[in-house]
C-alpha cells in the first residue's frame, strides 16, 4: 500500500537523517529510487526547487514526493514521518535522557556515523557530477555543452571566495546555472 | 495566557518556516534572532546547546530548534505548535508547486534550464562534503572512516548494488563502537 510505503520510507529518512539536509540527500535518493517513486532526474530537479523555496529540503522533499504519489495525503503522511523521529528524539532528550548524548557508548556510535555521513555526501556528489559531465554510464555519449557548463559551475561555486571575495550563494547557483542552461541547451 | 503564548509560537514558527531560504543553517540564525533576542524565550547559551544536540540527532536542524523551544515555553503541547508552525508553510509552497511542475517542466526553456540546474545541484551537494570535511577533525579514524564510506557509496552507485546508504551508516557505527571497545579495554589493562 503506498500510504503505508510512503510514512515508512520517510521514516527511515528521518531516523537516519544526520548532518543536515546534504546528509538526507542520499537517504532520499536511496529510498525514492528503490521503491521507484522518482526517477532519478526528477529528484534533482526537486532537490533545486527545494534549495530555492523556503524550509527545510527534507520537508520540501517528503511533501513532493507523497503528493507525487498519493495526493495530499500521501504529502501530509510522508511529512509527517521525516520529522517525527526528529522530534520525539529532542522530546526524549529534554524530558528523559538528558545525559543520552554524553553517554560515551553513544559518542562512539555518533563518531562513527558522523564521517560515514560525509563520505556518503562526498560520493554522491562526486557521482552526479561525474554522471552529468561524463560518459560513465552504459550507453551514454559524451556531451561538450555539459562538461563545459560543470566546469564552469565548479569554478563559479569554488573560485567565488577568491574572485569577488564573497561565497556564492546556492539560489545565486542554481539561478545561473537555470540562465546558463536555458541557453546553452537551446543553441 | 497559555493560548497566548501558543499563538505566539505557531506565529513566529510559521513566519521562520516562511522566510528561511536555503535549509538548515539559515534557519538557525533566523530562530537565535526570533526566539532568543526578541522574544526571549531561550537564552543564547541554550540556543548553542540545542544546535550541539541537534547535530548529534536525525533530522532537519531547524525541526529540532523548534521542538525545544515550543516545548521549554508551553510543554508537550508548545513543542507540537511549534514543529507545526515551521513546517506549515514549506508544505503549503511545495504542494503548490508539485499540482503545476510537470505542466512547466514541458515547457522547452524551461526544460533547458533544469538540465542546466541538474548540473548545479551536484556542484551544490559536492560543495557541502567539502565544507563538512574541512570542519573534520585531523585524526586518522574519522578521516579513515569517511574515505571508506565514500569508495564504497561511489561503487554501490556506480554498479546499483542493493546496499543502501543506512546500511552503510550501521556498519560505519559498528565499526566506531568496536574501536572504541577494544582501545578502552587495552587502557583498562594498564
Amino acid at each position: 500500500m503506498i500510504l503505508l510505503d510512503l510514512f515508512i520510507g520517510f521514516l527511515r529518512v528521518g531516523c537516519f537523517a544526520f548532518g543536515g539536509a546534504y546528509g538526507a540527500i542520499p537517504l532520499i535518493r536511496d529510498v525514492v529510487l528503490s521503491y521507484g517513486w522518482l526517477t532519478d532526474e526528477a529528484l534533482t530537479y526537486m532537490i533545486a526547487v527545494a534549495e530555492s523555496t523556503p524550509g527545510p529540503i527534507m520537508v520540501n522533499l517528503a511533501t513532493y514526493v507523497g503528493s507525487s504519489q498519493a495526493g495530499i495525503f500521501g504529502a501530509i503522511l510522508a511529512t509527517t514521518a521525516v520529522v517525527l523521529p526528529s522530534f520525539i528524539i529532542i522530546l526524549l532528550v529534554m524530558a528523559v535522557l538528558k545525559n543520552l548524548l554524553k553517554n560515551k557508548y553513544v559518542q562512539a556510535i555518533l563518531r562513527g556515523l558522523k564521517p560515514c555521513v560525509i563520505g556518503i555526501v562526498l560520493a554522491t556528489g562526486v557521482y552526479m557530477i561525474a554522471k552529468n559531465a561524463l560518459p560513465i554510464m552504459p550507453g551514454a555519449t559524451f556531451n561538450v555543452k555539459s562538461f563545459g557548463l560543470t566546469i564552469v559551475l565548479l569554478g563559479l561555486m569554488f573560485g567565488s571566495k577568491k574572485l569577488i571575495g564573497k561565497k556564492i550563494s546556492p539560489i545565486m547557483l542554481i539561478v545561473i546555472s537555470a540562465i546558463l542552461g536555458a541557453i546553452v541547451y537551446a543553441i | 495566557m497559555k493560548k497566548n503564548i501558543l499563538t505566539d509560537l505557531a506565529l513566529t514558527f510559521m513566519k521562520i518556516g516562511f522566510f528561511t531560504f536555503g535549509g538548515g543553517y539559515a534557519m538557525i540564525a533566523m530562530i537565535e534572532n526570533n526566539c532568543v533576542e526578541r522574544k526571549k524565550w531561550i537564552t543564547h547559551d541554550e540556543m548553542m546547546n540545542v544546535t550541539v544536540i541537534a547535530e548529534s540527532t536525525p533530522g532537519p536542524i531547524a525541526i529540532n530548534c523548534a521542538t525545544f523551544v515550543g516545548y521549554k515555553q508551553a510543554g508537550f503541547i508548545g513543542s507540537l505548535v511549534a514543529t507545526l508552525g515551521i513546517v506549515l508553510p514549506s508544505f503549503a509552497v511545495i504542494y503548490a508547486i508539485s499540482m503545476f511542475l510537470d505542466n512547466f517542466l514541458e515547457i522547452a526553456v524551461i526544460a533547458n534550464a533544469f538540465k542546466g540546474i541538474k548540473i548545479a545541484v551536484g556542484v551544490l551537494i559536492l560543495d557541502a562534503a567539502v565544507t563538512m570535511i574541512k570542519k573534520m577533525h585531523n585524526k586518522v579514524v574519522p578521516k579513515a572512516i569517511m574515505a571508506c564510506s565514500a569508495v564504497a557509496m561511489l561503487l554501490i552507485n556506480i554498479f546499483a548494488l542493493n546496499f543502501s546508504s543506512i546500511s552503510l551508516m550501521i556498519v560505519a557505527a559498528c565499526v566506531s563502537l568496536t574501536i572504541f571497545c577494544v582501545q578502552s579495554k587495552k587502557g583498562g589493562a594498564k
